[in-house]
């Protein structure tokens, strides 16, 4: 069943926090997770791994060059919950 | 049934192979992350976070892969104790050979002392190393060979670009070598191994040779899709040494040693978060001087590691090498 906007928000907080250590008020759906949050690439793929735990959905590699922001990533798992 | 010609007798080896000794060479320049920042826009510091590499090892402009091989695979022989005259199999792992005939493996034979030993070089990248320990045990096992070299020798400063960011200041130069033979023992448990040619192109040179000769490429390197890599080697790679560790009949918590492809420190860090090692598994760490060494990464690594902890010597090591193919190979030995 789909999440809603804020759960999944909160849920990918606590998973780039963990890999980060930033502070999980500090993400929000307009951030870039390269220039605002300033995530590599490495880092990236380790959150992207653990959100497709987390909410049961497969993110592709093509599609994770196209999460440019917070929101980006929220809306496509949203999407991919269906 | 009868046949029409007598009965043809077939080979039969040893049950059991182990690893006898390594050997290591590693390019004689310890190249700094402050020398190839510049070119690619970058600082130390960017380069230690992201790739844990202080220094990689790059050798002279005279000194080929066929010359680090030699001397990794002197110093494996002579720590042996095996005849090099006995040596009847070289297998050469390399991707770096920029005289693609002949084989190093030939060359190095008769440089050694091993004329006329059966050699050949295969290329299967950064688990080339793993796929010949696979492959000597088999060939010693199945009686075609009685004492093997195997030799994992790298040049890749070859195939670098200077402004290349995903993989060129990675890359360092050198060779290990192991020498293998029968043994009272199982010394080589065996091998998970495999490809994904579906993903060629994640690690791959960007030019064809040709295309070169031709005048419309620059000089052929190595370039890599840093984020596809980086999944498959800790999260697909976690699951082949799971496969590898049931394979050999041990658990994690049977290793004295873990010894992945030296690729990124952060590959590493993650990789081992992933097996849930316990801490009492001493983690090789050689890439921090040395850089990526493709397929001499393992045995180099492991080398280091038998120097700063030869009580590791009888215990149970876990290698695992991933790379351009994709190709991938998973064995536990017990290190000599």
């Amino acid at each position: 069943m789909a999440s809603s906007t804020d759960d999944v928000l909160a849920g990918m907080a606590e998973l780039i926090h963990d890999e980060t250590g930033i502070a999980t008020d500090a993400v929000a759906l307009d951030k870039s997770f390269t220039d605002d949050l300033d995530i590599d690439s490495i880092s990236m793929m380790t959150i992207i791994v653990n959100v497709e735990d987390k909410f049961d959905v497969k993110i592709p590699d093509e599609a994770v060059k196209d999460l440019k922001t917070v929101g980006d990533a929220v809306s496509y798992i949203i999407k991919a919950q269906g | 049934m009868t046949t029409p010609h007598p009965i043809l007798r077939q080979a039969q080896g040893p049950a059991h192979t182990r690893m006898y000794a390594v050997g290591a060479t590693r390019g004689s320049r310890a190249v700094p992350n402050a020398e190839l920042a510049p070119a690619i826009d970058s600082s130390d510091e960017w380069i230690r976070q992201r790739t844990g590499i202080i220094t990689r090892a790059r050798a002279d402009a005279d000194t080929g892969a066929v010359d680090l091989a030699t001397g990794a695979a002197r110093e494996a022989i002579e720590k042996s104790g095996v005849a090099s005259h006995l040596i009847d199999l070289v297998i050469v792992a390399t991707i770096s050979n920029t005289r693609q005939t002949p084989s190093i493996a030939a060359v190095i034979a008769d440089r050694v002392g091993a004329n006329p030993a059966a050699a050949y070089d295969s290329n299967a990248a950064c688990a080339g190393y793993v796929y010949g320990i696979a492959q000597a045990d088999a060939l010693i096992r199945a009686g075609a060979a009685h004492y093997a070299l195997v030799v994992g020798a790298e040049k890749l400063s070859d195939l670098v670009d200077p402004t290349d960011r995903s993989i060129s200041f990675l890359l360092g130069d050198g060779a290990g070598a192991a020498v293998l033979g029968p043994s009272d023992f199982p010394g080589v448990s065996a091998t998970v191994w495999g490809s994904d040619g579906s993903k060629a192109a994640a690690i791959a040179m960007n030019h064809t040779l040709v295309e070169f000769r031709d005048g419309v490429s620059e000089w052929p390197t190595l370039r890599q899709e840093g984020q596809t890599v980086f999944r498959w080697a800790v999260w697909d790679m976690a699951k082949v040494a799971q496969r590898a560790l049931d394979a050999a009949g041990i658990t994690s918590a049977d290793l004295a040693a873990f010894i992945p492809h030296q690729a990124n420190m952060r590959i590493i860090d993650e990789f081992a978060k992933q097996l849930k090692l316990p801490e009492s598994v001493i983690i090789a760490r050689d890439i921090a001087t040395t850089g990526n060494t493709s397929a001499a990464s393992i045995p180099l690594a492991t080398h280091r590691l038998l120097a700063e902890h030869p009580e590791l010597s009888g215990g149970l090591a876990l290698q695992i090498g991933f790379g351009a193919g994709l190709v991938f190979g998973a064995q536990v030995v017990v290190l000599p």
